[in-house]
């Protein structure tokens, strides 16, 4: 449908002309031996021989080549290199199931406070009454956002807050004497939920997704038994559909003794609306990075957070930050911990910046940002639907899956081949291939921080691809054609596989 | 009402008119309404940045930190290292801090060879010719290098040193409930492993080098045992005296991890840190996480690409040997940065100082009447431990007032103690580490401290 809306200048990156086209040595090839940047603290402390201090026999006998450049010739470097890599910060990134967002300045400065960053993590609790403090009320925060009892913080991304659910969920049925085998995940699920799984000593029985883009609820209560530890499910899923039946579902599993688990990974399109505590979820991990604006560093750190219902607190990782009966902050481990997941408290500094966004959208700014995506993604739904048709014609959450099924069948350019075209078009590419329920998926998300008239540009994009499809269906393999590198050789990457500088 | 959404009034009516639809509400509709919450967020409202930056700054004022009001003495894994200007600014740079995984390398050639470069830097450090794109810390690689030697030997049977951090040690107890690994801590003897208690046969043998206890296993006698019983050798190394010590790569190690924190990232309260991991050629198709390799556009232009991805979790699903997904690939880059910085001779700077510093800092110490070292005449390298006349944790409390992190008490650190401590000493012993960064005025007004509380 065509929407009326004038795109302003402004909204894409103008893409590859922006970003360095030039290669760019690698250290090593820029290191000229003698060279040095370091400058150290005079101290002072005695200067007694290596050889005296440490046996030579455990002692290297060369140095380890690093690389010997200037001060000067790092910096232009590192920041020839930063010309060649696409960010939030450039331009839209509709990357689908990854909810890159806006990420707000301000909370990488507040986290970033003398007081908060030059912090020991083994500083005894009375000299880090203020970082206890901030990760407790982050827990009573989260706690609300998800109708959840309690909130571990130990988990370094969602991958690991999945595998804490699934120690919980053990632990949980072993402490009534019951050893239960198989954990239900539909086949839309993100691959880190059945990786998780068998980490977690369990087996996955996958469950069917109906042509509404639903898990198949009869399918669910046919598989549960007394076997079954629990479910895990992505609600929206990753179609970026609500899972209408939770409440039959929860229910079903709960009858068999079975717990839910809710990958968190969609939270952002329901902020305020509804929860998952309420949906009858026992345990669930947030993805911060996306929910919660923390930036992704070009693939981490995130932080996992995992809140549980009141059956389940007296298992959670420990030691657990707390508000103690006279006031003060400290550490308990729950009764029942499953022990320790995180080398000390979390991803702390990561932590801080998700409480920050919290504080400066406050609730009623959370539901705000749940609405405005779920606009947007139903804006460019509805305005690509003429030559990207959704894969199920509903209204959706915060992202839009569509084929390009017909596309290929009428012209033989793939999904890839559209994803590709459009960072020549100055947008990084939507998710594609997934989920791998649906044939040539493009998947969107373009998020609340986006303006419509981004969102135009980006279905303007589209148009013009797919009418090159038809036009010329031969210029789209070849795209993206400016970028600082064009389509690259994977297999040669596998086959012929460089490491490293020294495999070369 | 502040927030980072651009949608006027206007634009939000409009875009529910293209969609036929009057309010936001029907967004929702398919949300069952007994499910929805029907009210606001028990939060508070939004506030402005300036007014949480307020919030924020009464947090820190809370803290002691390391560059505000306490000198810092601790370590086991976590240092005070000099982190120049010029990391920060490179490090916080918005093409790395805001970009998504590289799965475009067309548009993400810059974190892909920043940390192409990392790999690089870190096998060379590991003596071993693989490095991954990085895990979350150095509990999450001796995890994973654990997960990946079991399978790699068949062996679940894990003798691990009592050297290795005791934290991480205590998270690889808690994954062993899922994947049933065996795990038997090794005592250790004048702050090394010992083995002869040890009975049966492992599969896994972990090493640590140094110790938590700044003491060194015995690689090379470690790598004897696991080639007596097939057993694959894992060494917990740190970054910094690697570039000193005798690369366990070279004796033999089949797993190289570590806590890469000291490569540029601040204390941090404890994360997000950066796990280390490289491996030799053989264990390649088990490595976990991200791999960048070099290739070749259609050009025929150097680039690199994440690769092998058909170990990943995503693609191999639930016969994936790890569930990782994300890493620290922004620490990464810091590493890569701060290790040009420091260069081939930097680096070995720092390990010497660092080396020398918490040296003189444990030689004065034992100086002071009633205080001995823990590991005797071993060797010590960034971390020491002394057994003080007093208990370690109230001598942290006392000499914060005088303004130091005077170190970490073993007993905290350990959960009360294992086996690698004495139980008659272990309340009372100390575990200190001094960096580059500590001058001898500073160390001198520790002891000086130290022999005040003591007495």
């Amino acid at each position: 449908m065509k929407s009326t809306i004038n795109q302003a200048p402004g909204g894409k990156a103008s893409s590859a002309p922006l970003m360095g086209s030039a290669a760019e040595p690698t250290l090593f090839e820029l290191s000229v031996p003698g060279r040095s940047a370091y400058q150290l603290r005079t101290t002072g402390v005695p200067e007694m021989p290596l050889e005296s201090l440490i046996p030579a026999s455990l002692l290297r006998e060369s140095d380890v080549d690093i690389a010997e450049v200037s001060e000067r010739d790092l910096v232009a470097h590192f920041t020839r290199l930063s010309h060649r890599q696409f960010s939030v910060d450039l331009g839209f990134y509709p990357l689908g199931s990854c909810t890159m967002k806006y990420n707000p300045k301000f909370c990488d400065e507040v986290a970033n406070m003398v007081g908060l960053v030059d912090v020991h993590p083994a500083t005894p609790a009375s000299l880090s009454q203020g970082w206890i403090e901030l990760l407790v009320e982050l827990e009573a925060d989260l706690c609300e956002i998800t109708g959840m009892a309690a909130v571990t913080l130990q988990p370094a991304a969602g991958a690991a807050g999945e595998l804490t659910g699934l120690l919980l969920m053990s632990a949980y049925h072993r402490a009534r004497g019951d050893r239960r085998k198989r954990i239900l995940i539909p086949d839309s699920a993100h691959g880190t939920n059945p990786a998780s799984v068998t980490l977690g000593g369990y087996e996955v029985t996958t469950i069917p997704s109906d042509e509404r883009g639903l898990v198949d609820v009869a399918a669910v209560k046919a598989a549960l038994d007394t076997d079954v530890a629990g479910i895990m499910l992505t609600n929206p899923n990753t179609v970026g559909l609500f899972e209408e039946e939770i409440a039959e579902i929860a229910a079903a599993v709960h009858d068999v003794g079975g717990l839910l688990y809710y990958d968190g990974a969609n939270l952002n399109a329901i902020l305020g609306v509804v929860r998952p505590g309420d949906m009858g979820f026992d345990i669930m991990h947030m993805n911060v990075h996306k929910t919660f604006a923390t930036p992704h560093g070009g693939g981490g750190p995130g932080a996992g957070p995992v809140a549980v219902s009141q059956r389940l607190v007296e298992y959670l990782p420990g030691p657990k930050p707390v508000r103690l009966e006279d006031g003060n902050y400290g550490y308990e481990t729950p009764p029942h911990s499953i022990g320790r997941m995180h080398s000390w408290h979390g991803n702390a500094m990561v932590l801080a910046r998700t409480l920050a966004y919290i504080k400066v959208h406050g609730g009623d700014g959370l539901r705000r940002v749940a609405e405005r995506a779920v606009l947007n993604a139903n804006w460019l739904r509805k305005r690509i639907e003429g030559d990207y048709p959704p894969a199920y014609d509903r209204v959706c959450m915060h992202e839009v899956v569509v084929s390009a099924g017909a596309i290929k069948r009428e012209t033989g350019a793939k999904a890839l081949d559209i994803a590709k075209a459009l960072l020549e078009e100055g947008f990084h590419a939507p998710t594609v291939y997934f989920p791998l329920i649906v044939d040539e998926a493009l998947m969107f998300e373009p998020t609340e921080t986006e303006s419509l008239q981004t969102l135009e540009a980006l279905a303007q994009s589209l148009e013009k691809i797919a009418a090159k499809a038809i036009s010329d269906p031969g210029s789209l393999a070849l795209a993206p054609q400016s970028t600082p590198v064009r389509r690259v050789d994977e297999a040669r990457a596998a086959r012929q596989l460089i490491p490293t500088f020294d495999a070369r | 009402m502040a927030d980072y959404m651009p949608h006027t009034p206007d634009e939000i009516s409009e875009m529910l008119g293209f969609l036929g639809m009057t309010s936001v509400d029907e967004l929702f509709v398919a949300i069952p309404a007994a499910l929805q919450l029907g009210r606001a967020l028990n939060l508070p409202d939004g506030h402005s940045e300036p007014d949480v930056r307020a919030d924020f700054q009464a947090y820190a004022r809370r803290n002691s930190g390391a560059s505000s009001t306490l000198l810092c003495f601790a370590g086991a894994g976590s240092y005070d290292h000099e982190i120049p200007p010029v990391v920060k600014a490179l490090g916080s740079r918005s093409e790395f801090v805001t970009a998504y995984t590289p799965y475009q390398p067309e548009v993400a050639q810059g974190v892909l060879q920043a940390v192409f470069e990392f790999q690089t830097m870190v096998a060379r450090l590991a003596g071993l010719p693989i490095s991954n794109a990085s895990l979350y810390d150095g509990a999450a690689s001796l995890v994973e290098a654990v997960n990946l030697t079991a399978a790699s030997s068949g062996n679940p049977v894990v003798w691990i040193s009592s050297g290795v951090q005791p934290h991480w040690r205590q998270v690889l107890a808690t994954f062993a409930e899922g994947t049933g690994h065996d795990i038997r801590d090794v005592p250790l003897r004048n702050g090394q492993a010992d083995f002869s208690s040890m009975t049966g046969t492992p599969g896994v043998i972990v090493v640590a080098n140094p110790t938590y206890l700044g003491t060194l296993d015995d690689v090379e006698g470690a790598k004897a045992l696991a080639l007596q019983h097939g057993a694959k050798l894992v060494v917990a190394a740190d970054p910094i005296t690697a570039s000193l010590l005798k690369s366990p790569g070279s004796q033999g190690a089949d797993v190289v991890i570590g806590e890469g924190q000291a490569l540029g990232t601040p204390l941090s309260f404890g994360g997000p840190y950066l796990g280390l991991f490289a491996c030799a050629d053989a264990e390649l198709r088990r490595l976990p996480g991200r791999l960048v390799g070099e290739t070749l556009d259609v050009d025929g232009t150097r680039a690199y690409v994440t690769t092998l991805r058909a170990r990943e979790q995503d693609i191999r699903r639930e016969k994936a040997t790890s569930n990782v997904c994300s890493n620290q690939t922004l620490m990464a880059v810091w590493a890569a940065i701060q290790l040009g910085w420091l260069g081939t001779k930097g680096i070995r700077e720092v390990a010497l100082r660092s080396i020398q510093g918490t040296r003189y800092l444990r030689d004065e110490l034992i100086k002071i009447d009633g205080v001995e070292a823990l590991t005797g005449d071993a060797p010590v390298t960034r971390d020491a431990a002394v057994v003080l006349p007093i208990s370690a944790s109230l001598a942290i409390e006392r000499l914060a007032e005088e303004g130091f992190l005077a170190g970490i008490s073993v007993s905290a650190l350990t959960g009360g103690g294992d086996r690698s401590i004495d139980a008659s000493v272990v309340e009372n012993t100390l575990l200190v580490a001094a960096t580059e960064k500590r001058t001898r005025v500073e160390i001198d007004a520790l002891v000086a401290a130290t022999e005040k509380i003591v007495r």
